[in-house]
């Protein structure tokens, strides 16, 4: 198992991201993040709060469940039972920004599912993706907007993501 | 603050739900916490998501029905299934054919879920022994009626957070009541005291052997309860003469303001439906504040939903297997 990035790198990393989402998000637009449960509902929450802090304004942060949209619910690939948990968006998302956030891309399927259970609330003026470690292995005609760590990890390897708040501290592993 | 709950190992792996007395504990809070993911489908513009597209449900309803029938179509509509409603009096069945040719038939079309309602208990398990699609029991003869006792249990747990030590009354024509029967096993499995509340006449012959108490007098129970559910008097299902007068039971047993008034302050006031007001319930305790009847019939679509959801996940992941 190797570390890819420590506490202070991850720290660094969304520093970065907020950094890059204000510089290309015109001033007079309202943002807003969503995270896909469940670690992408964590950095959301810290990208919303550092990008209150440094737009000095309240940028609302939400979750997202996206088990009802996942495209291996009735497929013999599905092998893992998944929960359904609760989406938990508190505002309107028609014309916000949406940062959607999420920890791993990989081979974009979540993505998907995520942009259709959005689309399903309301009409954002766009969706970004935002992602800490984007994973060579798409499936799915997806790219990020903002990343962080670029990995070439092999389909054999586990990329793992641990934060505080879930796992007890901040950590992206490769094994 | 923990944000994510650890994943628990628990695997739901029933294709049907026929009862809540062979449920565990354990399901049913499954059940109860999958709920929570649905009501917010209906809360949005959209009120639809995806995860049984191309599915068919039937609703097969050989007994009278408003809430329930229209609950499970519009959460199987929700669920983006495509629902065939069956209704005995618009069908073959009065032309002779057994319930099993009729749902064989019904299968034949290639159907995946087939909800229930039969005047006979054990119908639905006899179906689920004959057929390969997933069957769900809207309530069979007096012996159960799941979803209303699951949707009943999620409204006190929303409301009480829990049911561990809740005092509960379930008050009425206990003796012709599947709703009583469901109540009382998801009510005792999560932690609750239950007390059927009835004339002698009422109450099931076989109490004793039932996890509950008993009690004759409405008086003597309405001050320690926690949650009081009263039952509709089933005069369709009722024999000889239960008792004297409709008057009289209404004066005994029917929750009165004045009754309401001796009640803890947050009582919770509970009814499955079809109310007749002014018999077991006057109209302002059915309308008032301690009243979650039109509550019960909201959860009761997110309850809906997700049992929906996942015996046709048990039921997904059984053909792999195979």
């Amino acid at each position: 198992m190797k570390v890819i990035l420590d506490s202070k790198q991850i720290k660094q990393t969304l520093n970065e991201l907020t950094d890059k989402i204000i510089s290309d998000t015109p001033h007079n637009l309202n943002i807003a993040a969503i995270g896909i449960r469940s670690r992408g509902e964590i950095l959301a929450q810290r990208l919303s709060s550092q990008l209150s802090k440094k737009l000095g304004k309240d940028i609302p942060f939400g979750t997202l469940d996206i088990t009802l949209y996942r495209d291996d619910l009735n497929s013999p690939q599905g092998t893992e039972q998944p929960q359904v948990r609760t989406t938990e968006i508190g505002f309107d998302i028609d014309d916000k920004i949406i940062i959607l956030v999420d920890d791993v891309l990989y081979t974009g399927r979540s993505t998907r599912a995520a942009m259709d259970a959005l689309i399903d609330l309301g009409r954002p003026r766009a969706i970004k993706l935002a992602v800490l470690v984007d994973r060579a292995g798409r499936e799915f005609p997806i790219q990020a907007d903002y990343a962080g760590y670029k990995s070439d990890a092999e389909p054999s390897n586990l990329v793992q993501v641990n934060l505080v708040e879930s796992d007890g501290k901040d950590e992206v592993t490769i094994d | 603050m923990a944000l994510i709950r650890k994943s628990k190992q628990f695997k739901w792996n029933r294709k049907h739900l026929l009862g809540l007395r062979d449920l565990s504990t354990e399901e049913i809070t499954y059940i109860l916490d999958t709920a929570k993911g649905f009501e917010e489908i209906s809360t949005r513009s959209v009120k639809k998501a995806p995860p049984l597209r191309g599915k068919v449900v039937v609703n097969l309803f050989f007994e009278d029905s408003t809430r329930t029938r229209n609950s499970f179509a519009l959460a199987a509509n929700r669920l983006s299934a495509d629902i065939i409603e069956f209704t005995k009096k618009d069908s073959s069945v009065s032309k002779g054919e057994t319930l099993l040719d009729t749902a064989k038939n019904l299968e034949a079309m290639g159907i995946d879920i087939v909800v229930i309602r039969h005047s006979a208990g054990g119908a639905p398990k006899f179906l689920s022994r004959n057929i390969n699609a997933s069957v769900v029991n809207a309530g069979d003869g007096f012996c159960e009626h799941p979803t209303q006792g699951l949707l009943d249990v999620y409204t006190i747990r929303k409301k009480k957070q829990t049911l561990e030590g809740l005092k509960i009354a379930i008050v009425g024509d206990v003796a012709h009541s599947r709703v009583a029967r469901s109540d009382m096993w998801a009510m005792t499995k999560l932690g609750a005291e239950v007390i059927f509340v009835a004339p002698p006449t009422l109450i099931p012959s076989k109490v004793s052997q039932l996890p509950v108490k008993v009690s004759y007098s409405l008086d003597e129970v309405i001050e320690k309860v926690d949650v009081i559910n009263m039952l509709r008097i089933q005069f369709e299902r009722l024999g000889g003469n239960p008792f004297p007068s409709i008057r009289e039971y209404s004066h005994y047993f029917g929750l009165t303001v004045e009754r309401m008034k001796r009640a803890k302050k947050d009582i919770l006031v509970m009814h499955p439906g079809p109310i007749n007001r002014g018999l077991e319930i006057e109209s302002e305790v059915a309308d008032g504040n301690n009243s979650v009847i039109l509550e019960q019939v909201t959860n009761g679509l997110a309850v809906r939903m997700a049992v929906l959801f996942l015996v046709n996940q048990a039921s997904a992941q059984k053909a792999v297997k195979k």
